[in-house]
């Protein structure tokens, strides 16, 4: 059995806060894991390259609620959505 | 303080027209260059909007020899060289004339396409002229040999302030004697798949349209073109009976030191400062600024709190606008189309405007010339430049004497 979505977007987001994955909680913010808005968009772009899906993210915008980046949960439940969508 | 420097020719081709008289007609109406764009794999994008030059035949300006040799960014700085040299009537043949032009992405189409053969397409084989065309300097050498120029030619790139950089730099070369007189400006020319697909990574282009200082802004939107100018010294023109389009006051370039990519007030706030220092100017003697305002978030209010803190109570009223809501970002040319904004200005009072201001944004509060032209006789003026790496470049023009 593969790791599931949410193992995988917290190890993304483990690798650009630079810690390890179980340091980083479903209920983390991307702002209590220190990850700016660089690694916001690199986070993006790994999660694209992972699940092979397209993400709705503008980080002109980033409070839009099409890919909402308010938690590390708030953002597994986003890549879940995008998933199903490509289906 | 060395000799004075004036403009005495300009020259431009942009999504807005093909010449300085169209670009600056498409400004004064707040027309908009933005549309689809048209290229191979262009359905492969996500952004698909640009300030494209539409209905652009390059078999209608040359040969076939030059096009071997001409990557589209060299055609538009020879097309805009070739309209500013006509107006000046400058003597730029000799050792006492130079080029120096901005550009940041330099021969990209050409880049793009040859890379496309040997990856995509399998060849073995690419033109032998690849490398004379694509690099960032073959538009300031193509002018130095069209025009006879044979002192000091190179070119400078520090992304979107590129222009402004070249610029500042051909003023410098004329104001402390090196050169008596210069062809300035920059061109750009990266709108294609490769282009695009590198900047929409970075997330910060728009889908819908650029709306620099508007509340509901949500990107950059890329244009291409070229402005090309005839700086001289001021002793030269006058003995010559040169019309002068403007004076050339003041120049200054800071260094952020801070984000590769986020904007910072105190390096915009000090490029400014210097350009008025060096120009002898207050801030309440400028009447126009020519914004970066690239539309994005950062940008637009970082620069506008910069403003604000420079100007202060003065900046309430003064008309501060964006013309890329028009032509687009051209990046490593976009300084030196927008200066055709603050020559417009100067000579005819009209303040371009920045469209597509749907709603004010509180975190901005300037005049940002909403939508339609304003009438105003500035004196004097600034333009903007802030690049990615934390370079910032400003020049102060002042009407001609």
């Amino acid at each position: 059995m593969a790791d599931s979505v949410a193992d995988k977007v917290i190890a993304i987001i483990a690798e650009q806060a630079m810690l390890e994955p179980d340091e980083v909680s479903l209920e983390s913010t991307l702002e209590s894991l220190s990850v700016d808005s660089l690694g916001l968009v690199e986070t993006v772009f790994a999660i694209e390259e992972t699940f092979n899906v397209q993400v709705p993210f503008n980080a002109n915008d980033p409070e839009s609620k099409a890919f909402d980046v308010s938690s590390v949960e708030s953002i597994v439940n986003a890549v879940e959505a995008l998933i199903a969508d490509a289906k | 303080m060395g000799r004075r420097v004036v403009i005495t020719g300009m020259g431009a081709v942009s999504s807005l027209g093909m010449s300085a008289r169209a670009t600056m007609d498409g400004m004064a109406a707040g027309r908009s260059g933005i549309s689809a764009l048209e290229f191979q794999d262009v359905e492969r994008l996500q952004i698909r909007i640009g300030g494209q030059i539409k209905s652009y035949d390059e078999t209608a300006h040359f040969s076939r020899q030059e096009l071997t040799f001409y990557d589209r960014f060299t055609q538009f700085a020879v097309l805009a060289a070739r309209e500013a040299v006509a107006q000046s009537g400058a003597a730029l043949a000799g050792a006492q004339s130079g080029v120096v032009l901005g550009t940041s992405g330099g021969g990209l189409q050409t880049q793009d396409e040859n890379f496309r053969k040997v990856y995509e397409e399998g060849k073995n084989r690419v033109h032998p002229f690849v490398v004379p065309r694509l690099m960032n300097n073959a538009a300031a050498s193509h002018l130095s040999m069209l025009h006879g120029v044979t002192g000091p030619s190179y070119t400078v790139s520090t992304a979107c302030a590129s222009s402004n950089h070249a610029m500042g730099q051909a003023f410098h070369m004329i104001r402390s004697g090196m050169a008596d007189c210069m062809l300035t400006g920059g061109a750009e020319s990266m709108l294609c798949f490769g282009g695009i697909k590198a900047w929409e990574g970075l997330r910060v282009m728009s889908k819908t349209g650029c709306r620099p200082f508007s509340a509901n802004r949500d990107g950059m939107v890329q244009g291409e073109g070229a402005a090309v100018f005839v700086f001289e010294a001021l002793d030269v023109a006058q003995a010559r009976g040169a019309e002068i389009l403007a004076e050339v006051a003041g120049f200054a370039m800071t260094s952020d030191a801070s984000d590769i990519v986020m904007p910072n007030q105190d390096g915009a706030m000090r490029a400014m400062l210097g350009a008025l220092n060096d120009a002898g100017l207050t801030p309440e003697d400028i009447g126009y600024i020519n914004a970066h305002g690239t539309g994005t978030l950062g940008n637009d209010k970082t620069e506008s709190a910069a403003i604000r803190e420079v100007f202060g109570a003065h900046a309430k009223a003064m008309p501060v606008s964006s013309t890329k809501s028009m032509h687009g970002h051209l990046i490593g040319g976009t300084g030196a189309v927008e200066l055709l904004a603050c020559i417009m200005a100067l000579r005819e009072g009209i303040i371009a405007p920045t469209i597509n201001h749907d709603q004010p944004d509180p975190a901005c509060g300037l005049n940002v010339v909403p939508n339609v032209a304003q009438k105003a006789k500035p004196r004097a003026t600034l333009s903007n430049a802030f690049a990615f790496g934390g370079l910032n470049a400003v020049l102060a023009l002042k009407s001609a004497l």
